[in-house]
């Protein structure tokens, strides 16, 4: 239960909650185990979760990772280049 | 050639000499293009002008390697993803080049010498979870730096099962695929599928 509610930013009012995506792209380089682990460790997903994005990036080239603001998203596409994983941001809706 | 395997919160592997000393110059390689093409173009004329830059790159660097471990982050808004590389690319230089100086400095703090002259030596690296990461990040890289000079693409294993022994690009490939099996280990062993 939250003590104490915070006043709405003005953004948050006027547009959606997660208004962009992180996406991760396929490559013939890193291996599934690897991709899965970053997943895992770095957006704290489950396992089974880690791994579903995983194929999808496998099998469909690219999968949405991660959505939010696009400062946390430029966050976490920096932390996936750490990675040497292919990632891109774009708006949600896009 | 065994590969990681588990060792407490971290992992650990015995390397030959040979295969340390590979691993060693793979690293160097790597540090070594990273500082090399500079991150930002040096369009200053005046020294000072220069010294004072302290902006990074907006564009995609030369170098196919540089441009794969640095992807432009918006595909479609070159001015956002100007902006994005800007305020990324060098930070993401250097905790790439140390990744790879850690790998440098533990084979060595393990016993490689500097220059590797004598057979039969044996290298036993203990990793920690923060030096797991490190050498995971690092392998990538280093494969990631392989397989585009190589120009692997998905499913071609055929392809560089057919080179000749003796074609160059052979011994680059099986260089890649030891870094590889070298990965799946690490990330096995910190997994807990080892």
């Amino acid at each position: 239960m939250p003590v104490e509610i915070e006043r709405p930013e003005a953004d948050e009012l006027t547009s959606p909650a997660k208004p962009w995506v992180t996406i991760v792209w396929n490559d013939p380089v890193n291996l599934m185990s690897y991709v899965t682990y970053v997943f895992q460790t770095y957006f704290g997903y489950p396992r089974k979760k880690a791994e579903k994005l995983m194929f999808e990036v496998h099998h469909d080239g690219k999968s949405v990772v991660s959505a939010g603001s696009r400062e946390e998203m430029e966050r976490d596409v920096q932390a996936m280049h750490e990675y040497g994983l292919w990632a891109t941001m774009e708006k949600a809706d896009s | 050639m065994s590969g990681f395997v588990p060792r407490g919160q971290g992992a650990m592997a015995t390397f030959s000499g040979f295969e340390a000393d590979l691993l060693r110059s793979l690293a160097s390689q790597l540090v070594e293009l990273l500082r090399n093409e500079a991150a930002v173009p040096s369009s200053a004329t005046d020294p000072l002008e220069a010294l004072l830059d302290f902006t990074g790159p907006t564009t995609e660097p030369d170098d196919p390697v540089l441009a794969r471990l640095f992807p432009t982050a918006y595909p479609d808004d070159e001015e956002a993803a100007g902006e994005f590389r800007r305020f990324t690319e060098g930070a993401l230089r250097d905790g790439k080049a140390g990744n790879a100086a850690a790998i440098i400095d533990q084979l060595e703090e393990a016993g490689l010498p500097p220059e590797l002259e004598e057979d039969g030596l044996w290298i036993d690296v203990e990793l920690d979870t923060a030096q797991v990461n490190a050498w995971m990040r690092s392998f990538t890289d280093i494969r990631l730096a392989l397989a585009t000079r190589l120009g692997v693409e998905e499913g071609d294993e055929d392809y560089w099962r057919s080179l000749p022994d003796d074609d160059p690009r052979t011994h680059v490939h099986d260089i890649y695929e030891w870094v590889g099996y070298l990965q799946e280990t690490l990330v096995a062993s910190i997994s807990g599928d080892a």
